[in-house]
Formats: C-alpha cells, sequence, structure tokens
C-alpha cells in the first residue's frame, strides 16, 4: 500500500537519525576492494569490532535485507521506504552491512521457488549473515553453453548422489552452502537439470583455488565425489532447476550491474581535480564517464522502480548488466589512467598493497561472470527486439 | 516519484501519439520542404495543438493553460521527434513560456496567447555558431524610460514569422560574464529589427536578426536588469530538457525503423537480422536509447520539482541524449544499407534532425563539460 508523503517524510527523518546514531564512523568509509566488505558465514574473520557491530544491529532491524518479510528476517519495508532507507545510507556513506550471494542471488530465488520450511530456514540464516553461499554453475566445458552441463545427481530414493566438476565457483573455499546446477536427467537439455543445495562440509566435495590476474584467488575448482544430497535439499520442481537458474541469473546480473555506479559516487574528475586540470584529453574523458554514470543512475532507478511496479520487460537485466559492467570497466581505465605510475604500485604500503591496479584487473571479469557482455547482446536482441535467428 | 509515466501521463501520450501520426507525419515534413514552404510549419496544424491544450502544457491553468509540467510537455516532444513534425512547440510552448513566467505583466499579456495557439515566440540568444549563453555581446544601453537594442542574432528558430522575441542582450559587464545580461520582450514589429531566414540541413528556418537601435520600454525586461542568468539559465534548462525529449523520439523512431529493416531485409539468403554483427550493435543502440530515456525522464521531473540541482541533471539528458540518439540515427542510415542514403527513405531525414537538434541549446561535449564544471573540476 503507498504511504502518504508525510509517512515516507517521517520514515526518513527517523531512518536518518537512526543510522547517523547507529553507523560507525569506520563504516562510512568506502569499501576498499572485495576483501575489505563483510560476508559473513561461519568462518568470517571481522576485519573490526565496528564492522561486526555494523552487521548485527542492522541484522537485529531486518536491514541487511530490508524488502523482505518479517518473518523471514527482513524488515518488511515497502518498496518507497526500501529506496528511501539506500538514499539515507547512501547519503551517510553508509557501508553495505553484509555483502552475500544468499542476499543478491539465492535469496530471491527461494522467495519464488522455495518452500515454507526451506524459506524459514535458509531466509532467516542468510538474512543474518550466518551462512556464506557459493555458485556451482559453471563447468570446464559448460560456461555461456550453460545448460550443457555435466554433473550428475543420481536419484538414490531419499537422496541424490552427485558426481562431477565445476569450475570458476567464486568462494567455494570459504562457502559454508553451495547452490548448485546437476544434471538429473540426460535425456532433456533444459528439462532435466535440479537445482540442489547442498553443505560444502559434506563429504567428498573438494575444492582448489584458481590464482586470477589480480594475485588474489577468490576462484575454485570444485569437485563432487559421491557427494550425498538430500532430497529436501531441492529448490523448486524436479528437473526445473533451469527455471530457478534463470530467475537467480536475473538477480545475479541486476546486482553486478550495480558496479556501473561504483561503490564510490564519487566523479572521477573530481578526485583527481590537479590531473584534470593538467590534462585536457583526460578531463573530457573524465566528463564523458561523469555523464555515463550519472545517465546510468538514472536508468538504475527506473529499472528498479519500474521492476516493483511489475513493468519491465523480463530481459531487461540483461540490458543492465551489459551496460553496468562495460561502464564499470571504464571506471578503472580511468581511474589507472588518473592515477599514472602510482596507480601502477602493486605491494606498497602508499598504494594500500595495490587496491588500485588490483580492482582495475577484477573489473574486466564483470563483462564475463554471470554471463558475458556478446551473450547479454544476443539475448536482447532476441528476447527484446525479436530479432529472428536461433 | 517513481521513474515511469503516471496513468495520465500514459493517457497523454497515447493521445499526442495518435493525434501527431495522424495529422502530422513525416509526409508532412516532406511536404512543406518540397514546396518550398517559407513559414517553416504550418499554421493549422498550430491551432489544432492549441485545440488539443498542447501549446497551453505549461501555462498555468488561470491563463488558459493546462498547469502541467516539465515531464508532460517531454511528452508532445518526443512525439513531434518521432514524426518530425515541424513545429513552434519547444520554443514557444516551453521555452518562451518559462521566460514570461517571470514577468506578471508580460505574462498576462503573453502566456494566454501562446496557450490559444494565437502568437510565435522565438528565442534571439546565440551570437556565434556554437552555444555560448555566457558570450551576450549584443548590447542595451538605457535610453528614455528604456532601453535601445544593437546588435545581431544567430540560430534564431522562428524567428521571421514570430510575434516576439525573447532577446538576451548584455547590460553591463564583460563578454563571457554572466552577470550584467538582461532579457527583453522585443515585439516582431519594433522598428529596427529584421530577420533575414535561411534553410536548414533539416528543412527547418532559422533566422540572422539584426537589432538597429531598437527601442523598448523599462517593462520589456523579463526578470531583473543585469540580472538575466538566472531567468535565461532556466529557459535554456527548459528547452535542453525539451531538445533531448523531441530527439528521443528522432532516436527512438531511427532504432525502430532499424530494427523493422533487419527483420524484413535479406542477404546471402538470410535475413540480415539474423546476422550476430547487426544484433550486437541493435542491441547496444537498444540500451543506450533506454539509458538516455531515463535520463530526460529524471530531468524533467526534477525540473517540475524545482529541484535547486536539477541543472546536473538537465546536462546529463542533453549529453547522453544527444550521443544516444546520434549513434541511433547514424546506425540506422549504416543498417539500411544503400537504400538509407536516399531521400526517398525517411532514415536520413531522422539524421538530419537529429543534427539540428544536437546544436540547439548545446551539444554533448558542451553539455559534459558543464557536468565536470559542476562536479568542481
Ligand atoms: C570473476 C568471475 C566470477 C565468476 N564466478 C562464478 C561463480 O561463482 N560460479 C559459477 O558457476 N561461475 C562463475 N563464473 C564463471 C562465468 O559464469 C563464466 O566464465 C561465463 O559464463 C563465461 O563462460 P566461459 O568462461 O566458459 O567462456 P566461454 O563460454 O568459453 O566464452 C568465451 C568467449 O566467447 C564468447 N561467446 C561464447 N558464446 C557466444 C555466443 N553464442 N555468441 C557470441 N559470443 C559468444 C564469450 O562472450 C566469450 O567472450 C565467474 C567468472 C568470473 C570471470
Ligand atoms: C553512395 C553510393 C554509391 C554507390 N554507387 C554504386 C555504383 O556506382 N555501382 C553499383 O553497382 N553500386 C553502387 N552502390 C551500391 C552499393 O554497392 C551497395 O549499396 C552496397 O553493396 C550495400 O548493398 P545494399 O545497399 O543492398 O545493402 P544490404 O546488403 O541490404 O545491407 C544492409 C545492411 O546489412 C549489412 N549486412 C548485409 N549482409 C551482412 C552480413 N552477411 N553480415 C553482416 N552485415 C551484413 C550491411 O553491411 C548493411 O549495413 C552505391 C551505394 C551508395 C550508398
Amino acid at each position: 500500500m503507498p504511504e502518504t508523503q508525510e509517512a515516507l517524510e517521517t520514515f526518513r527523518i527517523e531512518t536518518r537519525a537512526w543510522l547517523e546514531a547507529n553507523c560507525p564512523a569506520e563504516m562510512r568509509e568506502p569499501v576498499r576492494d572485495e576483501t575489505d566488505a563483510c560476508w559473513g558465514g561461519r568462518n568470517f574473520v571481522f576485519k573490526s569490532p565496528a564492522q561486526k557491530q555494523w552487521l548485527d544491529i542492522m541484522a537485529g532491524r531486518g536491514w541487511t535485507v530490508p524488502d523482505w518479510p518479517k518473518q523471514y528476517g527482513g524488515g518488511g519495508l515497502t518498496p518507497e521506504q526500501t529506496k528511501i532507507l539506500r538514499q539515507e545510507m547512501a547519503t551517510l556513506h553508509c557501508r553495505a552491512p553484509l555483502s552475500s550471494f544468499g542476499i543478491w542471488m539465492l535469496g530471491p530465488a527461494l522467495l519464488k521457488f522455495g518452500t515454507e520450511e526451506q524459506k524459514v530456514h535458509y531466509l532467516n540464516q542468510i538474512a543474518r549473515g550466518e551462512i556464506r553461499w557459493c555458485q556451482g554453475y559453471s563447468e570446464p566445458g559448460s560456461g555461456s553453453d550453460l545448460v550443457s552441463l555435466a554433473t550428475f545427481g543420481e536419484d538414490k530414493g531419499d537422496h541424490w548422489v552427485v558426481n562431477g566438476q565445476k569450475i570458476w565457483t567464486s568462494y567455494a573455499d570459504k562457502a559454508d552452502w553451495i547452490f548448485c546446477l546437476v544434471r538429473t536427467d540426460k535425456t532433456d537439455k533444459y528439462r532435466g537439470i535440479s537445482f540442489l543445495l547442498f553443505d560444502m562440509t559434506t563429504p567428498g566435495v573438494s575444492t582448489k583455488p584458481i590464482l586470477l590476474i589480480s594475485g588474489s584467488s577468490p576462484f575454485c575448482e570444485t569437485f563432487f565425489d559421491n557427494v550425498v544430497v538430500p532430497k529436501d535439499q531441492i529448490v523448486g520442481e524436479l528437473n526445473r532447476g533451469w527455471d530457478v537458474a534463470k530467475y537467480l541469473l536475473g538477480h545475479e546480473r541486476e546486482m553486478i550491474s550495480g558496479g556501473g555506479l561504483g561503490t564510490d559516487m564519487m566523479s572521477i574528475g573530481a578526485q583527481f581535480k590537479d590531473v584534470a586540470a593538467d590534462e585536457p584529453v583526460l578531463r573530457a574523458e573524465m566528463a564523458n564517464f561523469d555523464v555515463e554514470v550519472m545517465a546510468f543512475r538514472a536508468m538504475s532507478e527506473k529499472f528498479v522502480d519500474e521492476m516493483k511496479a511489475g513493468k519491465n520487460h523480463p530481459a531487461e537485466p540483461n540490458m543492465m548488466k551489459y551496460i553496468g559492467t562495460e561502464l564499470n570497466k571504464k571506471r578503472f581505465e580511468l581511474i589507472m589512467a588518473a592515477g599514472g605510475s602510482d596507480a601502477l604500485e602493486w605491494d606498497s604500503e602508499a598504494s594500500g598493497g595495490g587496491v588500485k591496479a588490483r580492482s582495475w584487473l577484477r573489473t574486466k571479469g564483470n563483462s564475463i561472470e554471470g554471463g558475458t557482455s556478446e551473450i547479454m547482446l544476443g539475448v536482447v536482441a532476441k528476447r527484446i527486439l525479436e530479432l529472428p535467428g536461433a | 516519484m517513481p521513474l515511469y509515466h503516471t496513468d495520465d501521463q500514459t493517457m497523454l501520450r497515447d493521445t499526442a501519439r495518435s493525434f501527431i501520426a495522424d495529422a502530422a507525419p513525416v509526409k508532412h515534413l516532406r511536404q512543406l520542404r518540397d514546396t518550398h514552404d517559407r513559414t517553416g510549419f504550418s499554421r493549422d496544424l498550430w491551432k489544432q495543438f492549441a485545440e488539443m491544450g498542447f501549446t497551453g502544457i505549461l501555462v498555468p491553468e488561470t491563463q488558459g493553460g493546462l498547469g502541467l509540467g516539465h515531464v508532460e510537455a517531454s511528452i508532445v516532444l518526443e512525439e513531434i521527434g518521432r514524426n518530425l513534425t515541424p513545429s513552434p512547440f519547444l520554443t514557444t510552448a516551453v521555452t518562451a513560456v518559462e521566460a514570461l513566467k517571470t514577468s506578471a505583466t508580460l505574462g498576462a499579456e503573453w502566456l494566454p496567447k501562446i496557450a490559444s495557439g494565437n502568437a510565435i515566440v522565438a528565442l534571439a540568444i546565440e551570437e556565434s555558431a556554437k552555444h555560448r549563453p555566457d558570450r551576450i555581446a549584443l548590447t542595451a544601453e538605457r535610453s528614455g524610460n528604456g532601453f535601445k537594442l544593437t546588435g545581431t542574432k544567430n540560430f534564431v528558430i522562428n524567428g521571421h514569422v514570430a510575434d516576439m522575441l525573447i532577446v538576451a542582450a548584455r547590460t553591463a559587464g564583460a563578454v563571457g560574464e554572466p552577470d550584467g545580461i538582461t532579457l527583453f520582450a522585443v515585439p516582431k514589429d519594433a522598428a529596427g529589427l529584421s530577420a533575414n531566414p535561411v534553410l536548414l540541413a533539416d528543412s527547418s528556418l532559422a533566422s540572422h536578426v539584426r537589432l538597429d537601435g531598437v527601442q523598448v520600454d523599462a517593462d520589456a525586461v523579463l526578470g531583473d536588469v543585469d540580472g538575466g542568468w538566472g531567468p535565461l539559465t532556466k529557459l535554456l534548462d527548459a528547452g535542453r530538457v525539451g531538445a533531448a525529449a523531441e530527439m528521443l523520439g528522432v532516436g527512438g523512431a531511427a532504432l525502430d525503423a532499424t530494427v523493422d529493416y533487419l527483420k524484413t531485409r535479406k542477404q546471402f539468403g538470410r535475413l540480415i537480422g539474423e546476422f550476430q554483427a547487426l544484433q550486437h550493435r541493435a542491441a547496444h543502440l537498444y540500451g543506450e536509447m533506454q539509458v538516455a530515456r531515463a535520463t530526460v525522464l529524471k530531468a524533467a521531473q526534477l525540473l517540475d520539482a524545482e529541484y535547486p540541482r536539477a541543472e546536473i541533471a538537465v546536462a546529463v539528458a542533453k549529453a547522453k541524449t544527444g550521443r544516444a540518439c546520434a549513434l541511433a540515427v547514424q546506425e540506422g542510415v549504416q543498417m539500411h544499407g544503400g537504400i538509407g542514403m536516399t531521400d526517398e527513405y525517411d532514415i536520413g531525414l531522422y539524421m538530419k534532425r537529429d543534427r539540428a537538434l544536437e546544436e540547439f541549446f548545446g551539444d554533448a561535449r558542451f553539455h559534459a563539460d558543464r557536468v565536470a564544471r559542476l562536479n568542481g573540476y
């Protein structure tokens, strides 16, 4: 139900006051890189007491997932209130209390496809940051052509036995649980895949890190050797996991496209004023980039508003993903150009251990993970523009 | 305010879409062009616009208008763009209305005439070939109880047929300074004023205007003497969002025509829309247009809300829409192959109109520069 303007204004004022009183100063600094964020989970080591305090107090209000229903650990806020909370957090530079594949990807899929028991059980733990999830989609032979996946789950009555290999599994070595696509019927390419959840400590699960060009290794190869998965850990119907996977990918793409906005809202030109003043061509590129970012911000706002009202085309997240990730790559190209040799430093104290260079390299994955830019363009061409061909 | 049209706005769009497509499709532009019409638009059509209420969208209800906002004006402008309809809507019903709201007496006289379709108003602002609103050199010297205006203006759209011109003049300060500019409402028949229309690439007419000691009264001033920068920026920002909205129509129609062509033209035994090289470019273009669409709506909403920092959203809208629509018309011609180069086919007309709108009120580079300045570098 839409609230009155006054009620929303009151909510805004109260929210701002609460955030000011409760968000620790350390949690109002921009997140430097992925390792600086709060990921939660059984084995997570908090970077500071403030990080834990911020997670606990936000989770206590249901504000790690403000728009989820209260019985699942959410804040029960309306879309308008959620928008206001996000705006106020941005204004005060409050960090997200929790970075989580559970929130961004699995949660929405469980809300749509999960049983009531699954929702109560998993969503509450996700909201409080108690279990950290990883995503087991890609396989060595199945990337863009995901439905060709071969990891197989054999039906053993009350459980499955899963065998196979996944690859590019981000944070598999740190995750507590995995949401995983498994073939349960070999005769139908699309309708033979199921969506399973299981604990990464289950016997037969092993991981091996893959080093990235950024020098970090959040990636793993993940192996399944006779892994036993109970039947109640399937999400959605048997052999219809593709529907769940696609729905989840929509949310994943939306999340990744958010990178186009940057974690830090400040314009690059404003951050590098002196460089901009000395280098007119670079200044012009920065100015054009500011236009692109602010335009994309308007598009993101429109996208979210329309989504809440059920107005957008189901393939639109693909477009957002494409634009947002290409923009984020551009952002870091400019940051590297503006930083010059300083930005190249890899392990000095001044560079914070090469935060800029490493982040720059990490962004190159944005247009690959969650579906490549080429795949996104193909989906838009076919599903929105309805161009002919397979 | 959510970033999509309300039900009322959607209704207005549907009305405007079918009315303009019926009354003034691209054929209408061709006819004016091919008969060497020297007015530049159809006065009959303008009357119909008034009957539909379009001319009074931004005029307060007390003065015979609809009292609506820039979002609604943008909706009409987008349809004008989609059909390449020659119309004084942007200069008269948007920018002039914005300027006239600053003066009670001039507003009372002119706003009802605009709403009823009985007045055309033009803007005499530019002096150089590029948009440089602070470089006003045309002088207004105090004389009698008023001012005497001397100088020349460029790119005055509808200048030769307007009933009144809004003239930006310098009453103090040096060229390049925002302070010292004053806006005047100058009747078209004032002695010493002449307008020489020239045909532009998009078949529209714009005038070189000369003012040879044109005498006006003190009450011809819009806003404050020497303080014209504020109202000038306001009217320009209204015009920038309006031009961006019109471009959205131009670029949107070019995109639609191109996607349709990809679905019908066969080469190498296949529909050319099957070639991935073209699919990806069309999808990219679609995304750019969607982003542009969001910027225009955002800027119009902020203008309507009188948000103090709307100007940066306006600059983003004009810059982003300029780039996206340029891409749309250029890709449009390219993907049409040889036929896209023919006069008979409409896509080229869209490219020409886009080029003109791009120059109107500052191009994408001007506005990117403005964004940089507003962001402090
Ligand atoms: C940083 C990062 C994190 C990731 N995290 C995870 C994760 O947590 N879990 C997980 O399961 N996976 C993850 N992935 C894997 C990711 O989903 C795949 O890398 C991606 O889907 C692409 O598959 P691929 O690497 O096999 O490339 P390929 O499919 O082999 O593609 C190679 C190139 O060919 C292009 N191409 C392929 N098919 C077409 C086509 N039909 N038309 C045009 N071009 C085409 C692609 O765009 C690409 O440029 C991650 C990847 C990255 C980079
Ligand atoms: C100014 C001008 C002068 C000309 N002069 C001459 C002349 O003197 N003599 C003469 O014989 N011809 C002439 N032509 C014709 C010219 O050679 C053709 O226009 C050209 O070969 C393209 O063919 P088309 O127009 O049929 O476009 P189409 O073949 O219909 O192409 C339409 C679009 O689809 C694209 N396309 C088509 N096939 C593919 C594919 N397989 N993969 C990806 N994209 C594809 C094209 O690149 C184009 O963008 C002239 C054309 C122009 C514009």
